[in-house]
């Protein structure tokens, strides 16, 4: 148990020091690689968790096909090099105002419900496999598939209608 | 957890061959291309260092160690430096779920040749490939050289173009076994190839592969004409010497991968008898596909870009939809009949719908600045 | 199955060893003589004008963006794929129903122009 919770310590580390990383970096392309290295590290927390489909998927959807879609983002608009944003003068204020808000909440639920977290149960031989996941995919949960793919098609049609009036110029 | 040193060793030198065995066949690789272009252009190729040039690849390693490395001044220079890095890294990892053959017995113990059984290995070849994407487009932006990031954003488009229908060609093999497991898919090609079930995959799923690792007639990154030498302009000495090294593995690594997924793998004729001829079939598999490649880029020029991403999005991507489309509904109609000649259905009507497409839509590719 | 994903663990840690190498080694060993010219953007000899991080094609930003979706489509297929040979008949349908929809979306964004590059 204990070589799971170094993992797990090891990764929190990784996770929180990117995310800072993302936020604090002046330039968009670092922040955008330190957004990578946060996806990547919260796939392995699925892999902790048993859930190597769910993992995978989040490496090759989020770091891998939603990052190049920010990065190209980053250069369409050619904002690797702006400098600091004149904020106005209420917007730093309030964000630690909710920041501290949030922070409060949490270490109040935390410890008000110390006890009654669920136990953490014992992972089966086979959980999480991508067959199962594919039966109970396309068996209980066959709706919400296929309204997912009726979303999909909503956002790229939306994409395309928004950015036809760009190109047209 | 279980820490069983014994294991973690046989795991380590297995880690270390296959990264060695990918770097020697990187060099070699090099020296085996210059070869058969020079043959394909009537002419000897490399052959002054060592007999018939041998240890040519050796004299370009000594050469690039020794060459002075530059990072132009206006060059991001953090980025600049991990950019190869990261590219190498993923050409490395990706053969991690590849069987190069059946378990052999050694020392007493079993050895299983590959590093890890992952029942979703496919998964994480797509994973590895759509991180791949990065070294190159991080490579050229932080060059910040106009030909070095132009370079490297159409090799990032092209690249996610075709990992499209790259994904699909994986559908077909996991549909006829069932398996996301690599091993697994090599052992339900015992009897027949899914290369006979999958003709127009395997060939879509091929072409994908050369665009994916920037070959010939797809190397449009690199187009010196245009590009001087796209997303490495800038790159010298060892670091330039690591993305050649990657875009050399990358092909191993695709070759190998087209192996298993449609050319039995390791598998071949008294395999089950003699477990050492494995590696060997799968070795003389990925050479013959190594030969594919440099024949290709000495017979085709180079594609337009314009009609290389109409080729990518009209053409390939379309015909391997249907692919997986008809694919499965041949293994519906087995299901539902309990014949398996019905498996015929599959090449039969997904190569009369590749006709059927490619007839088409050539006007759509050909035409393309209009 | 945990095992499994230890070895690659193992891999992604000996993996960089080598590249790391290839780039420390080279100091070592490689001349170093620095010169402000050398360090010049190479653009075929002539000087560079302008910036290079400008904006980009707008086109670039579509075609991820269309690649994104269809992406999402493929990773929900594997599972579909894997258990095709368990599912009933009207999951079967389902799956078949979800990739024409997207392909609705391709027809739409072909007819649009959106595919056309220049």
């Amino acid at each position: 148990m204990s070589i799971d919770i170094i993992l797990f310590l090891g990764l929190a580390v990784v996770a929180i020091l990117s995310a800072a990383g993302m936020l604090f970096s002046r330039n968009a392309i670092y922040s955008a690689l330190f957004l990578i290295i946060n996806f990547s590290a919260i796939a392995v927390y699925y892999l902790i968790l048993g859930a190597p489909f769910i993992a995978l998927t989040q490496i090759t959807v989020y770091a891998g096909a939603i990052m190049v879609l920010f990065i190209f983002v980053i250069m369409l608009l050619g904002a690797e090099q702006t400098g600091r944003t004149p904020a106005s003068w209420w917007m730093r204020p309030l964000g630690m105002g909710l920041g501290a808000l949030l922070i409060l909440e949490s270490l109040y639920l935390i410890f008000t419900h110390l006890h009654s977290f669920p136990q953490p149960i014992e992972i089966i031989d086979g959980f999480g496999n991508p067959g199962q996941v594919g039966e109970i995919l396309f068996d209980k949960y066959v709706l919400p598939f296929e309204i997912i793919s009726l979303l999909l098609l909503v956002a790229m049609i939306g994409a395309i209608v928004l950015t036809k009036k760009k190109m047209k110029r | 957890m279980i820490m069983d040193w014994a294991l973690l060793t046989e795991w380590t030198i297995k880690s270390l061959v296959l990264i060695f065995g990918l770097i020697g066949g990187f060099a070699y690789l090099t020296l085996f291309e210059r070869k058969v272009l020079a043959r394909f252009q009537v002419r000897i190729g490399p052959n002054r260092a060592g007999p018939h040039g041998i240890l040519q690849p050796i004299a370009d390693a000594i050469k690039l160690i020794f060459k002075e490395e530059l990072i132009p001044a206006k060059a991001d220079k953090i980025i600049f430096i991990v950019a190869p890095i990261i590219t190498v890294i993923p050409a490395l990892i990706i053969l991690a779920v590849v069987p190069f053959g059946p378990d052999i017995r050694l020392f007493g113990r079993t050895i299983t040749l590959y590093i890890s059984d992952l029942n979703v290995a496919v998964l994480y070849i797509m994973s590895v490939t759509s991180i791949s994407v990065y070294g190159i487009v991080l490579a050229g932006w932080s060059s910040n050289n106009k030909y070095a990031t132009l370079g490297g954003i159409r090799s990032t488009a092209q690249m996610i173009s075709y990992e499209l229908a790259l994904g699909l060609g994986f559908v077909g093999p996991i549909l006829l076994s069932g398996s996301l497991s690599l091993v697994g898919i090599v052992d339900a090609q015992k009897n027949v190839w899914f290369f006979l079930y999958q003709p127009v995959g395997a060939f879509i799923f091929w072409v994908a592969n050369l665009a994916e690792v920037n070959r010939a007639p797809f190397d449009m990154p690199e187009a010196e004409q245009e590009l001087t030498a796209g997303y490495h302009t800038e790159y010298s000495g060892m670091k330039f010497a690591l993305f050649f090294m990657a875009e050399y593995i990358k092909m191993i690594a695709v070759s190998a991968i087209a192996v298993t997924l449609f050319f039995g793998g390791y598998r071949g004729p008294l395999v089950d008898q003699f477990p050492v001829l494995g590696p060997l079939y799968f070795l003389i598999k990925v050479v013959a596909f190594l030969y594919l490649m440099v024949w290709v880029r000495a017979t085709l020029p180079r594609i337009r870009y314009d009609r290389l991403m109409a080729f990518g999005w009209k053409l390939l991507f379309p015909i391997s939809l249907g692919n997986v489309l008809l694919t499965a509904v041949g293994i519906g109609l087995v299901g539902i009949t309990g014949n398996n000649l019905w498996l015929w259905f599959i090449p039969v009507s997904t190569i009369l719908f590749f006709l059927l497409v490619s007839h088409f839509a050539q006007g759509a590719v050909a035409g393309g600045n209009k | 199955m945990l095992n499994n994903w230890l070895y690659i663990g193992l891999i992604l840690i000996i993996a960089p060893i080598f590249p790391i190498m290839a780039l420390i080694i080279p100091r070592i060993l490689a001349p170093h003589k620095p010169s402000p010219l050398k360090s010049e953007t190479y653009e075929c000899g002539i000087e560079t004008v302008g910036d290079t991080w400008v904006q980009f094609k707008v086109q670039y930003y579509n075609f991820a963006l269309i690649f994104l979706i269809f992406d999402v489509e493929i990773v929900f297929l594997f599972p579909w794929a894997i258990a095709y040979q368990q599912l009933p008949l009207f999951a079967v349908v389902e799956g078949i129903l979800f990739i024409l929809i997207l392909v609705a979306g391709l027809v739409y964004a072909w007819r649009k122009g959106f595919l056309e590059w220049f």
